[in-house]
C-alpha cells in the first residue's frame, strides 16, 4: 500500500488503539493535520499546546493506555516540555508528535525551528528526529513500545516536514527489534522468595506503597498481601488509592505532610517494603534517618532505582506485574498466620493514628480549606476521579480526601507542576467517560492554563473544578511564615480576577461560594450540574499544612496541627 | 575517587553521543574522558568511557543509568577484568638544532615516534597508559611544549572473549 507520511502515522495510531489525540495544528504538521482531517481521526484542540499534553498525560494516568498528542515545530514543541518532564517524572507513558522543519532546512536557524529533540533528552525515556519516510512506521511501533513497557514514560518523535508528505509502502511492524531494550523486566525469582523468608522473622513490617503500584496495575495483588497479613500501609503521594483508604491498617500518607502514625511506622518499623516506590526527598525526610531501625526491601521495575536514594538490604527487580502475583502467591500459600503475628504491631499503629488523627480547626467562622476536600469527598462515590494542581490545596486532598481506588488521584508529584491540573482533568475524563472527574485547584495553580476552560466548555468535557481561593500562593506564604520572617515576597495574590466571570466567559457554569452555610447545597448542586463547572470557594488566608516535616529533619520532628497545635 | 574503564556498546544511530553526553552530565557524573569509535559491527559503536567514582554504589548508578539508556546495547566494566588501556598523545615541541637531539633522546627512551619534522619543531606521537602519557608530557616541559592533543582511554579485555560477549 502507497501512502504518504502523515497517513501512516494515523494508520499506525489506529493500529496502537489510539481513540483520541490531545494537539494544535501549525506549519510543519499541516500535512498530517490533513490527513486526520481526512481520516476524521478523533482530535481535541486545546487552547495551548502544554494544555494538550498534560491532557495526554491525565489520560494515561487514568486509563493506563498511552496517550498522545500532537505539535508542531518550534514554539510548539518546547510549549510541550513541562509536560513531558512532568510525565517523566512521574513515569507516565505518553507519545509526543511534533513536526519539523523540512530536511533541507533543518539546522539552518529557520522560521520556527528548535532543536526539540536535543532540548527533551533529558525528560523522555527516548526520542527520535525521523528524516527519512522508510523509518516512520518502525519509529511509531517503538515509541508506543518503549513508552508502555517497563518503567513508563514520555517518548517524542520529532517528524520532519518533507517526511510527512513523503510516499512510503506502508507496512506496520508486527514486533520490535531494539538489540538495547527488550522491554521484559522480568526478575529473580529467588529475591522474591528472600523477601517471604525475611517477612515471617519480621517482627514490625510495613508496606511502603508508591505509585508503581498503580502503574502496574497491581493494586489487586497489594491488597490481598495486606489482606492476608494485616501488615500497616503506608503510602508515597503517589501510591494513595492503591490501598483503600477505609482499610484501617492503612495510615495515610507518609513524609514531609504525612500523618503521624504514618512517619512514627516508618521510624519505629523493623521491616519497611517499599513497593515501587523511589524514595523521593520529599517522603524520607532526612535520608540518612529514614526508617533507622528497619531492613529495607524494595521491589522496582528500575534497577537505576535500587540503593540511588537509599541503601536497602533487599530488592526484588523486575516488572511488578511479574513480581506482585508470586509474592501475593508465595503469601497466601505460606503455613504461617501473619495475621496473629503481626497483630499487636497493627494495632499499635491504628491506635497511633486515632490517637493523633489529621485534623484541623473547626467552628472557626470560615469555610476551612480541610473540610472542603472532606465534604466533596462524602459527595462523590468512589467512581470519580480526583486530580488537583500543586501547592496546598494538593497536600489537603493528599490528607482529607478518602482515596479508595487505584488510578483514581491524578496529580503532578515530581515535577510538581502547577497548571498541570486542569488540562489533566479534561484527558482524564476524555478517557474515563463513564467516571466523574474532580479538581481540586487553587487561586494561584488555576491561572496557569486557565485558558483550558474553553477546551472544557466547546468540548463539553464534564468535569467539576473547585477552587480554594485564599488570595495567596498558599505553600509559598506557609514557607514565608516558618522559615522566612513573615516577609511575603510576591505571594500575595488578591488579584481583581473575578474567576467566575472568568469561567462563564469561556462558556463554563460558575459557582461561588462564601459563607459556611452555603457549603454543602451549592456544592450539591455544583456537583449534580450536567457540563463542567467552576467552584469558587472562598477561604481564610492563613492557615498552614499541617504535619510538616521542615526539611533536613527526620520523620518524627514533625510540627502538628490542628487541634493539637 | 576511583577511576573505571566502561565499554559502552551502543546503536550506530544519529543522537547516540548526545543521549549518553547528557545522562553523564544530568545525573553530574564525573567523566575522564570520553572515546568513541567504529567497531567490528557496522551498527555498533563502543564508547570508551573512563569514569572516577567515591564509592561502589557510585559506579552501580553510573551503569545502571546508562543501561537505561534505549540506544544502550550493553556495557562492561573492563577494570573489573584483566585488560590492556591505552591512550594517544600528540606533541608538537620547538626544537631548535641545539635542543633536538636531546628530544630525540627523549623520544627512543619512551619508544615514542617522532611524526613530524620542520626547522623549528617535532611532532611526537606516543601511546601507552595514561602514566606513561603524563610522564612524557612532563619530561618534554623542559623544552618548549607548542601544544597537545591526547585521545581518551581505550581498553580491551585479555583473551579471546570480546566485551559484547561478556
Amino acid at each position: 500500500m502507497l501512502i504518504n507520511g502523515a497517513q501512516a502515522v494515523i494508520e499506525s495510531l489506529k493500529k496502537e488503539n489510539v481513540d483520541v489525540v490531545f494537539g494544535y495544528p501549525g506549519g510543519a504538521v499541516l500535512t498530517l493535520y490533513d490527513e486526520l482531517y481526512k481520516m476524521q481521526f478523533p482530535h481535541v484542540l486545546t487552547k495551548h499546546e502544554q494544555g494538550a499534553v498534560h491532557a495526554a498525560d491525565g489520560y494515561a494516568r487514568a486509563t493506563g493506555k498511552v496517550g498522545v498528542c500532537f505539535a508542531t515545530s518550534g514554539p510548539g514543541g518546547t510549549n510541550l516540555v513541562t509536560g513531558i518532564a512532568t510525565a517523566n517524572m512521574d513515569s507516565v507513558p505518553i507519545v509526543c508528535i511534533t513536526g519539523q522543519v523540512a530536511n533541507p532546512y533543518i539546522g539552518k536557524d529557520s522560521f520556527q525551528e528548535a532543536d526539540i529533540c536535543g532540548i527533551t533528552t533529558p525528560i523522555t525515556k527516548h526520542n527520535y528526529l525521523v528524516k527519512d519516510v522508510k523509518e516512520l512506521s518502525r519509529v511509531v511501533k517503538e515509541a508506543f513500545f518503549i513508552a508502555r513497557t517497563g518503567r513508563p514514560g514520555p517518548v517524542l518523535i520529532d517528524v520532519a516536514k518533507d517526511v510527512f508528505a513523503a510516499q512510503l509502502s506502508y507496512d506496520y511492524p508486527k514486533k520490535v527489534n531494539l538489540r538495547g531494550y527488550t522491554g521484559n523486566f522480568i526478575g529473580n525469582e529467588k529475591e522474591i522468595r528472600i523477601v517471604v523468608d525475611t517477612l515471617m522473622a519480621a517482627k514490625r513490617p510495613v508496606f511502603f506503597v508508591g505509585g508503581g503500584i498503580n502503574l502496574s496495575d497491581t493494586a489487586n495483588e497489594m491488597r490481598a498481601i495486606v489482606e492476608k497479613t494485616g501488615i500497616p500501609v503506608v503510602n508515597t503521594l503517589m501510591g494513595l488509592g492503591c490501598v483503600s483508604s477505609k482499610d484501617d491498617g492503612n495510615v495515610g500518607m507518609a513524609g514531609m505532610h504525612g500523618s503521624y502514625a504514618a512517619n512514627m511506622a516508618i521510624m519505629e518499623c523493623d521491616l519497611l517494603l517499599g513497593m515501587g516506590v523511589r524514595f523521593d526527598d520529599r517522603v524520607t525526610g532526612i535520608v540518612q534517618k529514614f526508617a533507622p531501625r528497619a531492613k529495607l526491601v524494595h521491589f522496582d521495575v528500575d534497577a537505576a532505582e535500587i540503593n540511588k536514594n537509599v541503601r536497602v538490604d533487599y530488592s526484588v527487580c523486575g516488572d511488578l506485574r511479574w513480581s506482585m502475583p508470586i509474592f501475593a502467591q508465595q503469601i497466601s500459600a505460606s503455613s504461617m498466620d501473619f495475621k496473629a503475628k503481626f497483630s499487636l504491631w497493627r494495632q499499635y499503629v491504628i491506635a497511633m493514628n486515632n490517637e493523633k488523627p489529621l485534623t484541623y480547626k473547626k467552628d472557626t467562622g470560615y469555610i476551612m480549606p480541610q473540610e472542603l476536600i472532606e465534604k466533596v469527598s462524602e459527595l462523590c462515590d468512589e467512581n470519580t476521579i480526583v486530580v488537583t494542581d500543586v501547592g496546598q490545596h494538593q497536600m489537603w486532598t493528599a490528607q482529607f480526601y478518602e482515596f479508595t481506588e487505584p488510578r483514581q488521584f491524578l496529580t503532578s508529584g515530581g515535577l510538581g507542576t502547577m497548571g498541570y491540573g486542569l488540562p489533566a482533568a479534561i484527558g482524564a475524563k476524555l478517557g474515563q467517560k463513564e467516571k466523574s472527574v474532580v479538581l481540586f485547584t487553587g487561586d494561584g495553580s488555576i491561572m496557569m492554563n486557565c485558558q483550558e476552560f474553553a477546551t472544557a466548555a466547546d468540548y463539553d468535557v464534564d468535569v467539576k473544578v473547585i477552587v480554594l481561593h485564599n488570595h495567596v500562593l498558599g505553600m509559598v506564604t506557609q514557607w514565608q511564615r516558618m522559615f522566612y520572617g513573615k516577609r511575603y515576597s510576591q505571594s500575595l495574590l488578591h488579584g481583581k480576577t473575578d474567576l467566575v466571570k472568568l469561567a462563564e466567559a469561556m462558556g463554563v457554569t460558575g459557582y461561588r461560594i462564601n459563607e459556611p452555610a452555603e457549603l454543602v447545597p451549592v456544592l450539591q448542586e455544583a456537583l449534580s450540574h450536567k457540563g463542567p463547572v467552576l467552584v469558587d470557594v472562598m477561604l481564610p488566608e492563613v492557615e498552614d499544612v499541617l504535619p510538616m516535616v521542615p526539611g533536613g529533619k527526620r520523620l518524627d520532628q514533625m510540627i502538628m496541627g490542628g487541634n493539637e497545635g | 575517587m576511583k577511576k573505571f574503564l566502561l565499554a559502552v556498546l551502543v546503536d550506530n544511530k544519529p543522537g547516540v553521543l548526545t543521549h549518553v553526553a547528557g545522562l553523564i552530565s544530568r545525573r553530574a557524573f564525573n567523566i575522564e574522558s570520553i572515546a568513541a569509535g567504529y567497531t567490528e559491527e557496522a551498527d555498533v559503536t563502543r564508547i570508551n568511557i573512563v569514569v572516577s567514582v567515591d564509592s561502589e554504589q557510585e559506579l552501580h548508578q553510573v551503569v545502571n543509568q546508562l543501561s537505561k539508556l534505549i540506544d544502550v546495547i550493553k556495557i562492561v566494566n573492563l577494570s573489573a577484568v584483566e585488560s590492556i588501556k591505552r591512550e594517544l598523545v600528540m606533541l608538537k615541541v620547538r626544537a631548535t638544532p641545539k635542543t633536538r637531539a636531546d628530544i630525540i633522546n627523549v623520544v627512543n627512551i619512551f619508544r615514542a615516534k617522532i611524526v613530524d619534522v620542520s626547522r623549528e619543531n617535532v611532532v611526537i606521537e606516543l601511546t601507552g597508559e595514561q602514566s606513561k602519557i603524563d610522564a612524557i608530557c612532563e619530561v618534554l616541559s623542559d623544552y618548549e611544549i607548542l601544544e597537545i592533543a591526547r585521545t581518551g582511554a581505550i581498553a580491551l579485555s585479555r583473551g579471546p572473549i570480546p566485551a559484547k560477549e561478556m
